[in-house]
């Protein structure tokens, strides 16, 4: 009977919010760029599903993999990126990103609070400003909690706070602008359909940067350090997974058939990325295993990001198995490089972004995109100059961002916080027990 | 009256159970518990990433016996508990001075 009620009331409410679009969308309608509540609706929804592969997605891919006694202060680093971009997008993030153009470098502060930004659709679409807005602003915070795993299990909590605002605003908003927002990468031409650049190459290559600064975990090569619940994490790959349906074929900002076509390449690449890691590590280890499988989806949704909407199904499936492969080998780098980073953001999102990036560039084949094996070589020229911008761009960045946190806060926690776990000496509370 | 403690391999109590149970053994305690040995643990992968892990998870039983039946004991807890790989663990024997049922006050073999 409760829950019947329940029902109901949810049902009112929600014909309530059809009704209001309804009469938003009739009430704002400019010319030319009517509100289509099939599209609105889409993105609405792919916005919510953004926001799941953050909390709990990201929060329990992450929290799985480290030692038990910081699982608090990980799932924390995605829960607080979120929060604290949300607010910046809201003041300037997005005027940064998505303002009006200033020298195809970044936005000018038109948008600064949202001005301007409401429920008529800007022009040439068909989804209300404050639609895309929120779509965006996920992507946003997604990219900063991603950077999170590289600095697991030893960074102070205020530097990373300190640390995701900066970034936010000097990395992101201006890489998000090169190639969505109007700036010089779109009018190369470079062809990025969800974010393989601005996301995953942007995050990796800070997480590398984060790493090489910070330094390696106490006890790192020595210690035992293996993820303290895989559960967790294979709870949060399948979330990841589950949500990168809105993150790519929500990138269509349209319930349409490219929507349709990036939604079906991304489940396939995912399952071809897992199928590709596992092969690699069953005949190189001898034991298929299940971070193994979990590792590989997520390569595999890394790698068809900024391909998503351009290929077809078969060249979906080489792009998974490529980054399937190319993946494994990063996090195998990084075991014979020995550089620190912690739960392989870089081995995973920097090589899968760079693969998926450069891929684009050779399967283009619909949705506006022609690639090399389509006729045009000139794509993989164009994609291969976004990848490294976005490589020098991200690298440096970072690098100065972090000197500047470490002259106000400071970096590391001390070695005696780091041994006793940051989930005591951060956060003051324990996971377990 | 000794005290035997046998280090086993957990899938084998069962069995080490029943075996002793057929013999007459009355009663019995059981702790799970974590060492190594020669077999030095073994290795775990995590994304590519090799992990020694020391202390192997294993069952360590004990019981106590009258002189008299010591050998039968150990023979069917080594029967039972074999496989012939590594890591199939020790019994340890040692004297034991006094046992005392707490309910009654017996002590010595009665109480066993």
């Amino acid at each position: 009977m409760f829950t019947y009620k329940f029902r109901k009331i949810g049902l009112s409410f929600f014909g309530f919010f059809i009704l209001s679009v309804q009469s938003i969308s009739s009430a704002f309608a400019q010319e030319g760029s009517l509100v289509n509540a099939g599209d609105t609706g889409w993105v609405l929804t792919s916005s919510a599903l953004v926001l799941a592969m953050i909390v709990p997605g990201l929060a329990l891919f992450y929290g799985g993999m480290v030692r038990s006694k910081n699982v608090l202060s990980t799932m924390m680093h995605s829960f607080i990126a979120i929060c604290l971009v949300s607010v910046v997008w809201v003041f300037w993030g997005y005027s940064l990103a998505f303002g009006p153009d200033v020298g195809g470098m970044i936005g000018n502060l038109d948008f600064v609070g949202l001005t301007g930004v409401g429920p008529e659709p800007s022009e040439g679409s068909t989804i209300p400003h404050l639609a895309f807005m929120v779509f965006q602003l996920m992507f946003a915070g997604i990219t900063v909690a991603l950077i999170s795993g590289a600095i697991a299990e030893r960074m102070k909590f205020s530097a990373f706070v300190l640390f995701a605002v900066l970034w936010v605003t000097c990395i992101y908003a201006p890489l998000a602008h090169w190639v969505w927002g109007g700036g010089w990468l779109a009018g190369l031409g470079d062809l990025d359909f969800a974010g393989g650049t601005v996301v995953h190459i942007s995050s990796g290559v800070a997480a590398l940067v984060c790493a090489l600064v910070l330094g390696k975990r106490n006890g790192y090569g020595t210690d035992n350090m293996s993820p303290h619940s895989l559960p967790f994490t294979v709870i949060g790959a399948g979330l990841l997974w589950v949500g990168w349906f809105g993150f790519n074929a929500g990138s269509a900002l349209a319930a349409d058939g490219i929507a349709a076509s990036a939604f079906v390449a991304t489940q396939i690449a995912a399952a071809a990325g897992a199928l590709a890691w596992l092969s690699v590590e069953w005949g190189y280890r001898g034991n298929p295993t299940m971070l193994g499988a979990a590792s590989g989806a997520v390569a595999g949704l890394v790698a068809i990001t900024p391909a998503a909407g351009f290929v077809g199904p078969v060249s979906a499936i080489l792009i998974g198995v490529g980054g399937g492969v190319v993946c494994y080998l990063g996090v195998f780098l990084k075991n014979k490089m020995g550089y620190d980073d912690a739960l392989d953001v870089l081995g995973i999102h920097g090589i899968g972004g760079t693969w998926g990036g450069l891929a684009t560039g050779l399967f283009a084949s619909v949705g506006g995109g022609t690639g090399l094996f389509f006729g045009n070589p000139g794509q993989v020229v164009i994609q291969a100059i976004g990848v490294g911008a976005t490589w020098v761009f991200a690298g440096v960045g970072t690098f100065v961002i972090l000197k500047v946190v470490e002259g106000v806060v400071g970096l590391r926690v001390s070695k005696e916080e780091e041994v006793i776990g940051l989930d005591l000496t951060q956060h003051s509370e324990r996971a377990y027990g | 009256m000794k005290l035997i403690q046998a280090i086993i391999k957990p899938f084998k109590l069962d069995e080490v159970k029943e075996a002793l149970i057929e013999l007459g053994i009355q009663g019995m305690t059981v702790t799970e518990v974590k060492g190594f040995g020669r077999q030095k643990g073994h290795k775990e992968t995590y994304r590519g990433t090799e992990y020694q892990i020391e202390f192997v998870p294993k069952i360590k039983l004990e019981i106590a016996v009258a002189d008299s039946r010591v050998n039968e004991a150990l023979e069917a807890i080594t029967r039972a508990a074999k496989t012939g790989s590594i890591g199939d663990g020790k019994i340890f024997v040692s004297e034991l001075q006094s046992v005392i049922r707490i309910r009654t006050g017996e002590t010595g073999e009665g109480a066993i």
